[in-house]
């Protein structure tokens, strides 16, 4: 048993940490935030230099890293300076989809996303799903020869105007919500057909809704079987939903701090409101939610390489968890800051946004919680 | 980063359970299985199995008598004993008091009541809180007046102790007594080893809201206690105090009697109906169930990660007050989910229900007498050992600095 991070990821830690403290500043991050891109697409050139996209592919696939606790390392850092870029959608879901199921012509895309030079997009959510994994209404049909027609749509795709393709799931067979036939295709943003209509989010940075209209594909845009995406989807999805949660803790860490600074500043009736004890009592309930979110995050970390159950129950165990605390420490963290945490100039208003709003994106706590308890059902069958 | 326990561990989990599959006898786990009562004989019965192979004082060093343990292999030894039913090592002597006296106590001391605790010619009990003095423990008002006689040096003892558990078992109470008026409130505090036998001595039951005599008030009057049971020095007491704190604060989290708890609610719930259907379908019940299964998964590795920080032999500081608030509440979940589980059975009760012989009338499912009972015995985790909100003050002084 040992729960220190090993010697590299913890100097990946710290240089990533660094890097973030010394160029990625609140201001900056509300300045790309705004931008029209909602990303900066020169820091992801200098993540990727840092080898900070390296470190969550795997070995094979032009990386050197790719493990639970690299994602968990990589997505903490990422979650206290609130980083916008791209690494969700493209380091995490799409090139662990191509991964898992690509060709060797499909694999080859991987360099480039190891490089930063191009940003995959993956589009799984519809307009009428609530987080369920194998509702796709979306639908595939072979077309004359070869090839595929693609029409649908997908919802609030993360940095959907800037992704060069997509790794898009749809129904080849099957009734709306069967995990058996659906299946995954690779489609380029400017292929004839596609619609791309993005907007700000709430918590910063842009999405896009992606609409298909008789979207011709070719053989070769198939990603893996036919018929057979759903485990790639769990396998993708489960990453993202790690990558998730240690974000949002990140993300906690760094309220709970802006917030005991504040309590140990502030002063009302001439003393520091962290004297009073109805708010010191709040702020160790929030200790020690944030711990058992550390411990659920390193237990999911753990389990990732696990037999499917164990492994997809620890996910869900994690990201009910997540959900749950992370909202909790959005609120806690402006109630104790009072009328000063509603404003928009404190960088701890956008942590709580965040916050929430990773409750928001591959599932929410409630839809968690119920997985979690039908993969137990399935485990004690 | 790695969850799993080395070999070496798992070796020792595997001698730990032959040992509990082999000599914890099927009577006494029954009787913890079911919730039934435990008397003193059947804890004595346990305490003297344990001490025979060695395992009986865990914390203490092995020059003592203790198994010279890591504090993960106290982890485990105390998860599998909670998973095999076993009737849980009434503390005081051997968990408290021992590494006290190991601490603090002359060689004489040592020598004297160390080997006592192990073979069990004493019975201990806790002599800490007074009706004035609960999260407050300072503010221990029972005085003890040094003296001399033709005896020798000695202290007269007169006030009140409570909430003195299973003390109408013990023979000998180790008190915190005050013995300067004057010094301010944590200075004048020593720490005393009592004779229940002694004249003046008085043991009065309280009855908890479950009928259950558990717990006592123990007063002194004019009691006469030699001077060579005073441990450490006289007015340091306080010092003593803390740190038994600590060590009674070690399996804090309760995480094998929470996995144990769990393990039969699950049961309880599949033999239960709602509309027609085991009760642990039913999403209602089986969301509350899967929020506690969760929250003790992450406290299981919480609890590691605290002991994996003081691995080395060292005690858990503020940090054990995190597994201390949380566990109990988990504890305290699992409890009421088991009382909820029993419907309408949760109401028929009796003590005598609890009885291993009863063989009175029984109501509804096995369990339902004692899921109640416990479900109120168990509002105590929340208080005692210092109170969760008492841990707060404590994680808010020390780990937030507030």
């Amino acid at each position: 048993m040992n729960f220190e991070h090993t010697e590299e990821r913890r100097m990946l830690a710290d240089s990533l940490n660094r890097f973030i403290a010394e160029q990625y500043g609140f201001e900056m991050r509300d300045r790309i935030a705004a931008s029209n891109e909602g990303y900066s697409r020169a820091m992801w050139q200098r993540f990727a230099e840092l080898g900070v996209i390296g470190a969550l592919l795997r070995e094979e696939d032009g990386g050197f890293g790719g493990g639970g606790f690299d994602i968990a390392v990589v997505f903490e850092a990422l979650g206290r300076g609130l980083v916008l870029e791209p690494f969700l959608g493209s380091a995490v879901l799409a090139a662990e989809a191509i991964s898992a199921a690509g060709n060797e012509e499909q694999k080859a895309r991987l360099a480039s996303i190891a490089d930063g030079s191009a940003i995959a997009g993956f589009a799984h959510d519809e307009p009428e799903t609530h987080y369920e994994l194998a509702r796709v209404r979306t639908r595939a049909e072979r077309s004359s020869g070869s090839g595929w027609m693609l029409n649908g749509a997908k919802a609030v795709v993360a940095q959907g105007e800037a992704a060069d393709w997509f790794v898009v799931s749809a129904r080849t067979a099957g009734a709306i919500d069967d995990e058996a036939g659906i299946s995954l295709f690779l489609v380029a943003r400017d292929a004839a057909g596609v619609q791309v209509a993005g907007t700000p989010t709430i918590d910063g940075g842009r999405v896009a809704e992606l609409t298909f209209k008789n979207v011709e594909l070719d053989a070769g845009a198939l990603l893996g079987e036919e018929g057979q995406g759903y485990a790639v989807l769990e396998r993708a999805l489960g990453r993202g939903v790690l990558a998730l949660c240690a974000e949002s803790l990140g993300a906690m860490e760094a309220a709970k701090a802006a917030t005991l600074d504040y309590l140990r500043t502030r002063k009302q009736f001439g003393v520091p409101i962290g004297s009073f004890q109805a708010l010191q009592h709040r702020m160790a309930d929030l200790l020690l939610e944030i711990e058992q979110a550390r411990s659920a995050v390193i237990n999911a970390a753990a389990a990732l390489e696990s037999d499917r159950i164990v492994r997809e129950r620890a996910l869900s165990a994690a990201k009910a968890s997540i959900g749950r605390i992370g909202t909790l420490v959005a609120e806690e963290c402006i109630q104790l800051h009072g009328g000063i945490g509603m404003t928009w100039e404190l960088p701890l208003a956008h942590y709580a946004k965040r916050l929430v709003m990773i409750d928001h994106q591959l599932g929410d706590e409630d839809h968690h919680l119920a997985r979690y308890i039908a993969l137990g059902r399935r485990q004690a069958a | 980063m790695d969850l799993n326990f080395t070999p070496e561990e798992e070796q020792f989990r595997a001698e730990v359970r032959a040992f509990l599959a082999e000599k914890l006898p099927s009577r006494l786990s029954d009787k913890v299985a079911n919730g039934k009562h435990l008397g003193k004989a059947d804890m004595q019965e346990w305490h003297a199995i344990l001490n025979k192979r060695g395992w009986l004082a865990n914390h203490w060093p092995e020059e003592y008598g203790g198994p010279g343990w890591s504090a993960i292999e106290k982890f485990i030894f105390e998860n599998e004993c909670a998973l095999a039913n076993a009737p849980r090592i009434v503390p005081f002597g051997v968990n408290m008091l021992g590494p006290v006296l190991i601490k603090y106590g002359d060689e004489a001391q040592k020598r004297y009541w160390l080997p006592r605790i192990l073979d069990g010619s004493d019975w201990w009990c806790q002599g800490y809180s007074e009706p004035g003095a609960g999260s407050d423990l300072a503010a221990v008002k029972t005085s003890a007046v040094r003296g001399v006689d033709a005896q020798g040096e000695h202290y007269i003892v007169n006030g009140q102790k409570t909430w003195t558990t299973l003390g109408q078992h013990a023979n000998m109470i180790f008190c915190l007594v005050r013995t300067d008026r004057d010094a301010k409130k944590q200075e004048g505090i020593s720490f005393l080893l009592v004779d229940m036998n002694s004249p003046g001595v008085e043991v009065r039951p309280i009855v908890l809201l479950d009928g259950e005599h558990e717990v006592n008030e123990v007063f002194f009057t004019d009691v006469r206690v030699p001077v060579d049971n005073l441990v450490g020095q006289e007015n340091r007491g306080w010092t003593c105090a803390k740190y038994l704190l600590t060590y009674e604060r070690t399996n804090i989290a309760g995480v094998g009697f929470s996995v144990a708890g769990l393990e039969r609610l699950k049961r309880i719930a599949a033999g239960q109906t709602r509309n027609g259907k085991p009760l642990l379908d039913d999403p209602a019940f089986a969301a509350r169930l899967a929020r506690v299964e969760i929250d003790l998964e992450n406290m299981k590795t919480t609890n590691l990660r605290v002991i994996a920080a003081v691995a080395g032999g060292g005690v858990p500081g503020a940090e054990s007050s995190m597994l201390k608030i949380r566990g109990t509440e988990i504890r305290q979940e699992i409890n009421a989910l088991t009382r909820r589980a029993m419907g309408v059975y949760a109401r028929p009760f009796t003590q005598d229900m609890l009885d291993a012989d009863h063989d009175g009338p029984r109501f509804g499912p096995d369990f339902a007498a004692a899921a109640s009972a416990q479900y109120f015995n168990n509002r105590k985790l929340s208080i005692f050992g210092g109170s969760n909100e008492i841990q707060k003050n404590i994680i808010s002084k020390m780990i937030l600095g507030l």
